[in-house]
């Protein structure tokens, strides 16, 4: 259950290692957090070392168990059975956060078409099944609140990551009409429009104009959160550049040096 | 026929925390079958609704209202001991008693509370110092328990059941009814005391000297005030009046009862709601310099010295559409230096609460988890949306569970498993008996699980 304060008590984060996703949780954390769930393609302890050793980012203090499960975002068939057994095992979901997604490297989807669906089905095919599944859980439950991590991206595709874009323009459309179909119910969605964040995902990219961090994305997420916000801009300005982005002529906006 | 039940959002007085569930309001006859139809998200009872966070709902689950009848309440004017059913309101009670020369035992801040309800959170009211709670004048109960059979229990017929039940936040069972005695009373008006104190310490000295002679006492506070005026108070004392304390016009009719309704909040109020540090400083300032510096004798009815919220109907709607949070806690009297620094965070916080009332109460009860103990308890009504309020209430708690205090479960919705585990140290007892009674875990509401009292989660079918 949450309470009068916006305080979950089971969070569960899908991308368990994502770095907004781990974000968000830290700052959901509170003295009354019970179980935080990290849900990944494999476990934490049976991957290789491609953190450099670094373990899962640690979630601050708090006297909260925290689980790992085994989750693959392709498997779609596995998504409704893996939401019901999670709420036999700890109980109710009170916030299941949406985090995991590749970005691709537009070069390879050229040479490779098969690898953008197989994106897809990642950013896309699996998170629209693994929230539907969430949805029926929250609807069973009597309450719920999801948050589905989209992109500034998803916003006006450019051509440099159309293939990422197109999914997230996916997610976002999809997300918004299923905060649609949850309204008569006390459960919510809450859709984040990151811009670039400075994140493993994007180590290595040039930075576009009002990087953001991890952090940042999760107090604006959070705060949005309990203010019952139906989408969430992170930073808060990109909100006005992209309601101008979205109306420039196409002809510039294809020229415009976005990276 | 059986009840018809249909999805409803319910939420508590604060407007916090909404769950779905399905609502259905049955008859007493047909409550056996409405519990035992539920599943395993389990069945609560709901009264009107007036528990500020989450203890009435029950999501994913049933709530079930209890339909009440005038023909329930029937009042033995020679014992002065009335029965009625546990949905009958102490609204519809007072129209039927005051003009018969009764009064109930306790009541609290609003007359828009069940029967059932009122001995499901064993309500105080402005007299506990002298005469406990709501629990403390209860004869006997029938109650219904998971197993579909009614047990009376009384102090001295399953009086571990009797007392899980008193505080028991509607998990042992439904209070089909009750058996309770009545305070007897000349007039329908009451004679008030109106004292001004210019601070906390001022207040605190003067409540506790001379609080007993009065059967009511209560103060509200100005949260706002700072320095030298921290705490500054304005105390209200009475009892009911005899006739002889009224005027000739009065006395014609002394038991008459016409509590007035004065107007509706409409639901369109502003998202922010009207209730902010600028409101709340000017209501502040107008009641504490409105109250007379010193005034004994004031004739006041009892609508207007009990219940003047209820004039107004739908009122926490002004907090605006995030709607706000009634903190209360208790700490043990030796503890005054704890609710002095408690008052002075709160200050210091510049939280806006325009309701904001200080009582001491007398000895508890033997209830499980019965909320007063001898101490210092305050109020405050907070609005939910206030940046900083989860850290800051954190904070106070601790406060208030290092002191050896506790919170209110009936106005509660932020508390965590700790705080009550703390707060409550014969929880575990009474977890013993609420097992033993319902050993499917029938009874659940969202405070529950949010605070698991009910230690077992149901098999998932």
């Amino acid at each position: 259950m949450v309470n009068a304060v916006g305080e979950p008590q089971n969070i569960v984060l899908l991308g368990g290692r994502s770095d907004i996703g781990l974000a968000i949780v830290s700052e959901l954390l509170s003295p009354s957090t019970a179980t935080v769930v990290l849900a990944s393609r494999a476990l934490e302890s049976e991957q290789k070392s491609d953190r450099n050793g670094v373990a899962a980012v640690p979630l601050g203090p708090g006297s909260f168990a925290t689980l790992e499960k085994v989750f693959d975002a392709r498997d779609s068939g596995t998504h409704a059975g893996f939401v019901a057994q999670l709420a036999d095992d700890i109980g109710d979901l009170d916030v299941v956060i949406v985090a995991f997604g590749v970005l691709g490297e537009q070069s390879e989807f050229d040479s490779q078409p098969h690898l953008a669906a197989d994106l897809a089905q990642i950013n896309f095919g699996g998170a629209m099944s693994v929230c539907l599944a969430v949805a029926a859980q929250f609807r069973r439950q009597g309450h719920g609140h999801l948050v589905v991590l989209s992109s500034v991206a998803g916003e006006r595709v450019r051509k440099a990551n159309f293939v990422y874009g197109a999914t997230k323009a996916g997610i976002d459309a999809f997300a918004q009409g299923l905060s649609d179909s949850l309204a008569d119910t006390p459960a919510r969605v809450t859709i984040v429009r990151p811009g670039y964040v400075h994140t493993a995902m994007t180590a290595g990219r040039p930075a576009a104009p009002f990087a953001t961090t991890a952090q940042d994305v999760a107090k604006a997420t959070v705060k949005g959160m309990r203010q019952g916000r139906r989408i969430v801009w992170a930073p808060g300005i990109l909100r006005w550049v992209f309601m101008i982005l979205r109306h420039l002529p196409h002809p510039i906006w294809r020229r415009l040096p976005l990276g | 026929m059986g009840p018809h039940y249909h999805p409803m959002n319910l939420n508590g007085w604060g407007l916090t925390i909404p769950s779905g569930s399905l609502l259905g309001q049955v008859a007493p006859e047909q409550l056996l079958a409405a519990v035992a139809g539920a599943d395993q998200r389990g069945v609560i009872m709901r009264g009107l609704g007036r528990s500020y966070g989450d203890p009435a709902q029950n999501s994913g689950g049933r709530v079930l209202t209890l339909n009440s009848s005038l023909l329930e309440i029937e009042l033995d004017v020679a014992t002065g001991i009335v029965r009625a059913g546990g949905g009958v309101s102490l609204h519809d009670l007072l129209e039927i008693i005051v003009p018969q020369g009764f009064f109930v035992p306790v009541t609290p801040g609003t007359r828009f509370v069940t029967v059932g309800g009122a001995i499901a959170s064993d309500i105080h009211g402005k007299n506990h110092h002298l005469e406990g709670s709501f629990g403390n004048h209860v004869e006997d109960i029938e109650l219904l328990v998971a197993d579909g059979s009614i047990r009376v229990i009384s102090p001295h017929q399953e009086s571990e059941l009797f007392w899980a039940t008193i505080g028991g936040m509607g998990l042992t069972g439904v209070i089909l009814n009750a058996r309770f005695r009545l305070l007897r009373i000349e007039t329908s008006r009451c004679v008030v005391a109106t004292q001004r104190c210019e601070n906390i310490d001022v207040l605190m000295s003067v409540m506790a000297e001379s609080d007993d002679n009065y059967r009511y006492s209560v103060a509200w506070t100005d949260l706002l005030a700072t320095g030298s005026r921290l705490g500054r108070s304005v105390l209200w004392r009475g009892d009911h009046a005899a006739v002889g304390d009224l005027d000739q016009s009065s006395t014609e009719d002394p038991l008459i009862y016409e509590p007035q309704h004065v107007l509706t909040v409409p639901p369109l109020v502003p998202t922010q709601g009207f209730v902010n540090p600028l409101t709340s400083r000017i209501f502040s300032e107008f009641w504490y310099r409105r109250a007379p510096k010193h005034r004994t004798g004031e004739i006041k009815s009892i609508a207007s010295f009990f219940h003047p919220l209820d004039a107004i109907g739908s009122w926490n709607r002004l907090y605006g559409r995030q709607g706000f949070l009634q903190y209360q806690f208790v700490v043990p009297f030796a503890e005054g230096e704890v609710l002095k620094v408690i008052v002075e965070r709160f200050a210091r916080a510049k939280v806006a609460s325009p309701l904001v009332v200080l009582k001491r109460f007398g000895n508890g009860n033997e209830g499980h988890l019965s909320f007063p103990m001898p101490g210092w308890t305050l109020t405050v009504d907070i609005p939910a949306g206030i940046e900083g309020l989860a850290t800051l209430l954190h904070e106070i708690d601790d406060l208030v569970l290092n002191a050896g205090g506790r919170h209110y479960l009936a106005k509660d919705a932020h508390m965590n498993s700790e705080a009550v585990r703390r707060g409550y140290p014969r929880l575990e007892e009474w977890q013993k008996i609420q097992r033993l009674i319902d050993p499917q875990g029938r009874w659940q509401s969202d405070q529950a699980r949010r605070l698991h009292l009910i230690e077992r989660t149901p098999h998932h079918g």
